[in-house]
């Protein structure tokens, strides 16, 4: 256990100090993904203002604050891509890797976790620039807070556990691409990234409680933009806890049987 | 004439080397129904709650989602492998190769790659489009066909200007991959009308990144809303997009120093 958190701690710092040399490029790559939102929000507001103010039960500065609080979101969302276990493997840099005296799983979590102190740090200058154009509405209690914070870093593992199940399918298969987008389109849609999930049809809503997708955007977005009761956040902590366990279940289930398949195809 | 030939005989190599790959062309087909699904759906949850947006109804923006496919199936087709691949070559210093070849060097640079399975998204876009013309149960009128195809070639050079220009800086800027990342966010808002956006951002769309040109105009054009004057417009943008990015392409050569090792 000690070394575990010896090696995540100097993982995690290595990565802030790598990332703060590439604020630069950093900054580019979260200005390209801020469009994204920004579309979503302008269509929105446009439903909105053409219904007198609403739409869904969001008004115009709800959706801008959902918006503007899934750039963040989204940020802490980004993990190592399914893109790079098949490289990974396809390549045989997978070899080298598992000549080290730790799981190489463990590296990937650490390092994007510190990367993500660095993408914190840069977010906060542009949420005061979105919000200073699309003035947001904000009702924040201490406790929603507290959970946002916890809720994003929960979010950040479940997706690095769902996009390292999804990444592991390569040592089975080196197809993987069709899986992956197909995959990316349905967490589109579950996950509340396209619209905030009150606003799908009740069955996409009662479809989604059940899968993990849910808890990594929608979750985290409305326990500090909506009004959950204390009840209500806390057992949504509570499911993202229970979705990061069955995660590294089934993680260390599979992993045996992988790792037994590797031969690594190129390298 | 001599680039015509260089440009098909490109093309042909391209279509060759791809041939080889075909069960690409399915993987592709898969993810263009992939983003059209998304796109039905985003419209369906809109119109869940409107009739109209911005005076829109459900099959114009249909007809616009598939102009937007189209247009991106041909940027990842043609225009992006092109840039990409220049970018490389200054950085590694192999732009040399093409530089030395008897040929104009703008032309050579914007011909040497082409990704066949792309078209897939052009040839979905095309029945998009197709579709929402069923559903508006209008006929095509032949000035309407003609507009249309002509604000499709403009918009498209009017990108490729773009995408040469922002490339043209990596002559004197290494890392410009996450230019092009930003390129892609910016031409996704081309998925709605850019009326919908406010003003500071639709001129972005209009004069820095043509999307308004690119999808939104040949849009119009199908929908009955062009004018002759904004086709003008188009016509003159064009024109000025071209001579710009001919002009910074010579500046950035002359800046270019060879083989880096």
């Amino acid at each position: 256990m000690r070394r575990h958190i010896d090696f995540y701690l100097a993982t995690m710092r290595m990565s802030i100090l790598e990332q703060i040399q590439y604020s630069v490029a950093n900054y580019f790559y979260m200005i390209g993904m801020i469009t994204e939102p920004v579309i979503y929000l302008v269509v929105w507001t446009t439903i909105a203002k053409q219904q007198g103010g609403m739409a869904g039960g969001y008004t115009v500065g709800a959706f801008a604050a959902y918006y503007i609080i899934w750039t963040l979101v989204r940020n802490m969302n980004i993990v190592l891509t399914p893109y790079a276990w098949e490289w990974r493997i396809r390549e045989g840099r997978l070899s080298m890797e598992l000549m080290r005296p730790i799981n190489p799983i463990h590296n990937d979590v650490a390092f994007f976790a510190g990367w993500k102190f660095v993408v914190i740090l840069l977010w906060l200058p542009l949420a005061a620039i979105l919000s200073w154009i699309f003035k947001p509405a904000f009702e924040i209690r201490l406790m929603e807070v507290i959970v946002f914070f916890l809720a994003i870093w929960g979010a950040y593992l479940i997706r690095t556990m769902l996009l390292t199940l999804l990444g592991m399918i390569s040592f089975w298969t080196t197809r993987v691409s069709a899986i992956f987008e197909l995959y990316f389109g349905l967490e589109l849609i579950l996950s509340g990234r396209l619209v905030p999930m009150t606003i799908m049809p009740a069955w996409v809503q009662n479809l989604s409680n059940y899968l993990p997708f849910k808890w990594t955007f929608f979750f985290p977005i409305e326990a500090l933009v909506g009004s959950m009761t204390d009840l209500q956040l806390w057992s949504g902590i509570g499911m993202q806890a229970l979705w990061i366990v069955s995660g590294i279940l089934i993680l260390n289930l599979i992993w045996g049987p992988a790792i037994r398949r590797y031969s690594a195809v190129g390298g | 004439m001599n680039s015509i030939k260089l440009a098909l005989t490109y093309l042909r190599i391209g279509v060759l080397n791809e041939m080889q790959y075909r069960v690409n062309f399915f993987i592709q087909l898969l993810q263009s129904f992939i983003s059209v699904a998304t796109g039905l759906i985003g419209l369906s949850l809109v119109f869940g709650q409107v009739d109209t947006l911005a005076g829109w109804s459900r099959p114009e923006l249909l007809a616009v989602m598939g102009v937007h496919l189209l247009m991106g199936g041909v940027i990842r087709s043609v225009i992006q492998p092109n840039m990409e691949r220049l970018m490389d070559d200054v950085r590694n210093g192999t732009l040399d190769f093409a530089l030395t070849k008897p040929a104009d060097a703008q032309t050579l640079v914007s011909v040497r790659e082409f990704r066949f399975w792309q078209l897939v998204d052009v040839i979905v876009g095309g029945v998009v489009i197709g579709f929402a013309f069923f559903q508006l149960k209008e006929s095509l009128g032949f000035l309407q066909l003609l507009g249309f195809l002509a604000a499709l070639i403009m918009g498209g050079i009017m990108l490729y200007c773009v995408w040469l220009m922002v490339t043209t800086i990596s002559f004197w800027v290494i890392r410009v991959q996450d230019i092009s990342n930003l390129f892609e966010g910016l031409y996704a808002a081309g998925r709605w009308p850019v009326g919908i956006y406010p003003d500071w951002l639709r001129t972005g769309l209009t004069f820095l990144v043509p999307v308004a040109f690119a999808v939104t105009i040949p849009a119009e054009a199908l929908t009955n809303r062009l004018t002759s004057a904004s086709l003008l417009f188009a016509f003159g943008m064009t024109l000025v997009f071209i001579v710009l990015s001919r002009g910074l392409w010579r500046l950035g050569l002359s800046n270019y120093s060879g083989a880096s090792s």
